[in-house]
């Protein structure tokens, strides 16, 4: 909120310099986002009359102007505004002022004419940042006067934001009082000149949501001119606080909000159809708001009606069809305090933040609306003449009753704050708020101000207590807090560690938005049902993932693009799986390569990554379980990669992740140069530990015999494996495969393996029968089981 | 016929010259060998009396053993010569860098996350965790923040479309609903840190629609608002590793009374004013306030006998402060030339 300094000063002695004052309501927590000069420094410019302006001989654009500025004297000024005409009130800069941006005013020939001066426009004065030609100044304003001094120039806005527990403080006079009681200076109001009523007319006025519109004030003020021009003081204050003046009516309720924060609004009486109604709107009922829009209105929504149609929607935005008009005489000014409930979120429904719903749904003082009304009354009379009526209320009687005090401990503010102040000083404080105190044994009495409804438990009293004191006065007190062993899972892998076993295989940590691109993400992973966002940021974010691999896969394009011709990504976080509504969050770590399998270099022959060199990345985290054995790996895997160069990974008979190519028609169509290598695992299945149990290591030595055998080709490793574990029993140790070979010298159709068993037993030096036997048993099992042919 | 000395000198002479093992061992053949010139002269013993053999003999072998010292000098002076050559043809470039893959590296953004909590960890703070899916009740409701509250326009809350999840699920948009699941979870004395994804609709220079904070939670009998400034200052300057100057301002939090604003000294400039701190010379790091009773009774604690405090800030702002970056959007980009720059652990 805007407030000017010079208007706030009429409400509270200001004893500090601009920047204190926003440096110490700053500290209260009322932040003050800019403190700025009301306009930019300048000298020497003055209130003048335009005499005449008349077409540069030699030039289109400019105008020769005869201007007066009250001293006797005329000056020549050469002027390029379109508005410069005869009759108008300028500013002036006359030779010798100095303008924002230091430039100094000289006189000067403008294409072969003397101009001894400069008019001025808002922008050229630091006043706006854009303008449309010269400051056009009222009729009334006096010649030769200064226009700093004219226009209360010397004045500082200040940007002040406000919580949302504080709409009490969304005006001058809300402000005044956090000033009052951080400067401990009293609050005063302005003297007004008290309202008499000097007509009788009354509009009728029929509350039927008494809950929600507790108090609704109601005054005609016939005969008034809506013609004339709004004072240029209350232009400038208007302007200091951001909004541009309207008429002087719409001026008059706008100045009012902003000096007493209580939101009020004018109907033009020709337009009611009956009796003015507060109520509840009906189904289907709709209304044309001020800015032309037509909204629907929903069954929980306040309006102000007639006895026709509804003409405002209550607490945001009057209607079109009730509003101001030049040629208005007769008003009826409304002023209510509406339930914030009733208020709260219907502007947001509809697209719309106005001053008014801002302060309704944050709430206004229940008691401020008598107030108000005199004030925009008194107003009137004065800018815009006319007769005012009586004012109709309709006062639903619990709006009034009174608040019930709150009970401030002493004990509790001490052991909540960690510090204790002095009695006097907890009482001044709370006084300085205005808040009514009464010592009690244990503490204090409170009856906060009408004001004040966001003050309803005691922490909020302490709350005060510590803003007005200052937190700083709050010293640090280190916690004593009891040793308690934390859960430490062994089973469960470091996080950490998995991390860091990615990063020493070279890969580069990612973070992906948690949403990605739907179409995208049902071309990789077309069977799963994914979480849609109802209100995505964009088409392209509008899914939460299933994978990873969305992420990853844009992130290596992306470095693609930038001309990185390797890339290793790794991610590490939740996917969103779904079946039906129950959504289940488990966490993955996946990654991507692409390009050459080792940074480029001179010992190793450039070669793109391939399968073989990720599935040793994806081995390298599996085995952080200890049990890389229990792990399968299946050639059926997901649709999205190259069909014969996947594996869905198994542990125990569930899958716990995927790994492999990507397709080549995914390569194609999304633009890869090459084909990436992916994998993605379930963090908990893939790391899980069961806590060693160390067995005892044999003392006898071991015994390596090695096997070549042929195999059909399409019979998988694993195959292989299984069935020499079964066959060669306890005894095996150890199972390398150290070749693979299919093409010349073996049949087609066949493969030829060579591996070695590394044999032991834990009670005796095996044998060479022992061995022998075990080999020959093994050779056995394979033909019989896998096909296998022994070669020599 | 030479004299012994004579031959000696010989001997010495062609030992010296000799280039390599196979002519040193020739020159060895020659002189020392069975039938060699030295050897020779001990046949000659015979034609003297045997009064003069024993110190001809002597003599003789003097002059052998002279010659075979010499012999050995020479052949591993003749070693050390050839390994040297055979190691200089081995010779490596040194320079050229090591075979195979280098390091990655953690995104900084998870560098400043492990950080926090290993010293929060440190302290006695264990890490929660919650769903990035939430219920209005745990993201809101429980917080003290009723539907139509007007602090929910301060979150742009992302919805799930309706029959995707829960009734009302949404991403929640701050890390506090975890303080109320910890809450639930366990019985006070509780300290717990809660870092993770949390979603807002908003986009633009300064705001990405998903960033990282990391929530505080301590509740014990007497926990005041006197420690929680004392944790937060302590944490400031372990993260930073220096001395910092830190204010608080009150705020506004629904689920905290009182609530605050946490400034420290801006870490580019010291406080003196900046680009960074636009001349303010504080850097707002993060929001704290003391549990709102309402906040625990709704999770049924008592809070006549407890009270807490929570904090939360963001990891991504504490990340950028630490590590020089201007641009928080750098952080989702996972562009390699941003990121190689936090090679390692």
């Amino acid at each position: 909120m805007k407030v000017s300094l010079s208007w706030l000063k009429e409400w509270v002695e200001v004893t500090l310099a601009p920047q204190a004052l926003a440096s110490r309501l700053t500290l209260a927590g009322f932040e003050v986002e800019s403190c700025e000069p009301a306009a930019a420094d300048f000298s020497g410019v003055v209130v003048a009359a335009l005499l005449e302006a008349v077409p540069h001989p030699q030039a289109d654009k400019l105008r020769v102007c005869r201007v007066d500025v009250g001293d006797g004297q005329i000056l020549q000024i050469v002027c390029g505004a379109a508005n410069a005409r005869a009759g108008l009130k300028v500013a002036l800069a006359q030779v010798g002022a100095s303008l924002p941006g230091g430039m100094v005013i000289k006189a000067a020939a403008l294409r072969g004419v003397e101009s001894q001066g400069m008019l001025c426009s808002a922008r050229e004065l630091g006043m706006a940042q854009t303008s449309d030609g010269i400051l056009e100044l009222p009729a009334d304003a006096p010649l030769g006067v200064d226009l700093r001094t004219y226009l209360d120039l010397n004045d500082t806005i200040i940007d002040v934001s406000i919580y949302p527990n504080r709409g009490d403080a969304m005006s001058v006079q809300g402000l005044s009082r956090e000033v009052s009681a951080l400067l401990r200076q009293p609050s005063r109001r302005p003297a007004w000149q008290p309202v008499s009523t000097t007509s009788a007319v009354t509009h009728g006025l029929k509350v039927l949501a008494p809950k929600a519109a507790p108090r609704v004030l109601t005054r005609v003020v016939e005969g008034i001119d809506n013609t004339r021009a709004t004072p240029v003081w209350m232009q400038e204050r208007l302007r200091r606080s951001g909004l541009r003046s309207i008429s002087p009516v719409v001026d008059i309720t706008n100045y009012v909000m902003l000096e007493l924060g209580q939101p009020l609004h004018a109907y033009d009486l020709r337009q009611l159809d009956g009796a003015m109604q507060v109520r509840m709107a009906h189904t289907g009922e709709s209304l044309q708001l001020l800015d032309g829009r037509q909204i629907a209105l929903a069954s929980d929504e306040l309006v102000i009606a007639d006895s026709s149609k509804a003409i405002g929607l209550a607490g945001v935005m009057g209607g079109m069809g009730s509003s101001m008009t030049t040629d208005t005489s007769t008003v009826l000014l409304e002023v209510a305090y509406f339930a914030p409930s009733a208020i709260a979120g219907r502007a947001r429904r509809h697209g719309l933040q106005t001053d008014a719903s801002q302060r309704f749904e944050r709430g206004v003082d229940p008691q401020g609306q008598l107030l108000a009304m005199e004030r925009a009354t008194q107003l009137l009379i004065v800018l815009c003449g006319g007769a005012a009526g009586p004012i109709t209320a309709a006062v639903d009687e619990g709006v009034d009753a009174p608040r019930a005090s709150l009970v401030l401990r002493r004990s509790q503010l001490t052991r909540l704050l960690g510090v204790s102040f002095a009695d006097d000083e907890v009482a001044q404080a709370l006084q300085a708020l205005q808040m009514g105190v009464e010592s009690l044994p244990e503490g204090w009495r409170v009856a906060p101000p009408s004001w004040r409804f966001d003050l309803a438990i005691e922490p909020d009293l302490i709350e005060e207590v510590a803003r007005v004191i200052g937190l700083d006065r709050i010293t640090e007190v280190p916690a004593r807090f009891p040793q308690r062993f934390g859960k430490r899972p062994e089973s469960l892998v470091d996080e950490r560690v998995v991390l860091d076993t990615l990063v020493v295989r070279g890969y580069q940590e990612a973070i992906n938005y948690a949403f990605c691109d739907p179409v995208i993400q049902q071309r990789l992973l077309p069977e799963l049902q994914s979480v849609k966002l109802a209100n995505p940021i964009a088409a392209n974010l509008g899914v939460m993932r299933l994978s990873l691999w969305p992420g990853l896969l844009q992130a290596a394009l992306d470095n693609q693009r930038r001309q990185q011709d390797r890339v290793r990504l790794f991610e590490l976080g939740s996917v969103f799986l779904r079946e039906g509504t129950v959504v289940s969050e488990p966490r993955r770590v996946a990654g991507i390569a692409l390009g050459l399998r080792v940074p480029e270099q001179w010992a190793d022959k450039a070669e793109d990554v391939g399968f073989h060199d990720v599935k040793a990345d994806l081995e390298a985290l599996i085995s952080l379980s200890n049990a890389s054995q229990d792990f399968v790996f299946d050639s059926k895997s997901l649709a999205c990669l190259h069909p014969g160069r996947s594996a869905a990974v198994y542990r125990d008979g569930v899958c716990i992740g995927h790994l492999g190519e990507l397709h080549p028609e995914l390569v194609k169509q999304m633009g890869f140069v090459g084909a990436p290598v992916l994998f993605e695992l379930d963090l908990i299945a893939a790391t899980r530990q069961t806590v060693v149990r160390a067995a005892q290591v044999s003392r006898f030595p071991q015994v390596r015999r090695d096997l070549s055998v042929t195999l059909p080709r399409e019979t998988p490793l694993s195959a292989l494996q299984t069935r020499v574990r079964v066959a060669a029993g306890t005894l095996l140790r150890e199972l390398r495969c150290f070749d693979v070979y299919q093409g010349q010298g073996i049949e087609s159709g066949r493969k030829s393996i060579a591996f070695g068993l590394i044999l032991q037993d834990n009670d005796k030096t095996l044998t060479d029968e022992d061995a022998d036997r075990l080999v020959a048993a093994v050779a056995d099992d394979l033909r019989l089981n896998l096909d296998a042919r022994l070669r020599e | 016929m030479d004299s012994l000395p004579a031959l000696v000198e010989r001997a010495l002479a062609e030992v010296a010259s000799s280039g390599d093992l196979a002519h040193l061992d020739e020159v060895r053949v020659r002189w020392l060998g069975k039938k060699g010139q030295l050897t020779e002269q001990l046949k000659s013993l015979g034609s003297l009396s045997a009064a003069d053999r024993p110190a001809a003999g002597q003599r003789i072998n003097e002059a052998k053993q002279q010659v075979q010292e010499a012999l050995t000098a020479r052949q591993s002076s003749l070693e050390v010569d050839a390994l040297a050559a055979q190691l200089a043809q081995g010779t490596l470039d040194v320079s050229l860098r090591g075979r195979g893959e280098q390091s990655g590296g953690l995104h900084p953004v998870t560098r400043a996350r492990l950080r926090i909590e290993r010293l929060f960890g440190d302290i006695g703070f264990t890490v929660a965790q919650g769903p990035e899916i939430e219920d209005d009740f745990h993201n809101f409701t429980a917080l003290n923040v009723p539907a139509d509250h007007p602090a929910r326009a301060m979150h742009d809350t992302f919805y799930i479309e309706p029959g995707h999840a829960g009734e009302g699920a949404l991403l929640r948009t701050h890390t506090s609903p975890v303080q109320i699941r910890a809450l639930r979870a366990g019985k006070p004395p509780l300290a717990v840190i809660a870092p993770g994804r949390v979603y807002r609709v908003d986009s633009d220079a300064t705001h990405t629609p998903m960033f990282h904070q990391v929530e505080g939670l301590m509740v014990d009998t007497d926990v005041s608002f006197a420690q929680l400034k004392s944790v937060l200052h302590g944490f400031m300057e372990a993260f930073f590793e220096r001395d910092l100057a830190m204010r608080l301002r009150p705020s506004y939090f629904p689920f905290t009374e009182p609530s605050a604003e946490v400034d420290i000294s801006c870490v580019e400039c010291g406080g003196k004013g900046c680009r960074l701190c636009k001349q303010t010379g504080w850097i707002e790091v993060l929001g704290c306030g003391m549990v709102h009773p309402q906040v625990l009774a709704s999770c049924d604690v008592d809070p006549e006998r407890y009270t807490g405090y929570a904090f939360g800030m963001g990891i991504d702002r504490l990340a950028m402060l630490r590590y020089g970056v201007n641009d928080l959007r750098l952080f989702f980009e996972n562009d390699l030339r941003f990121l190689r720059q936090f090679r390692g652990g």
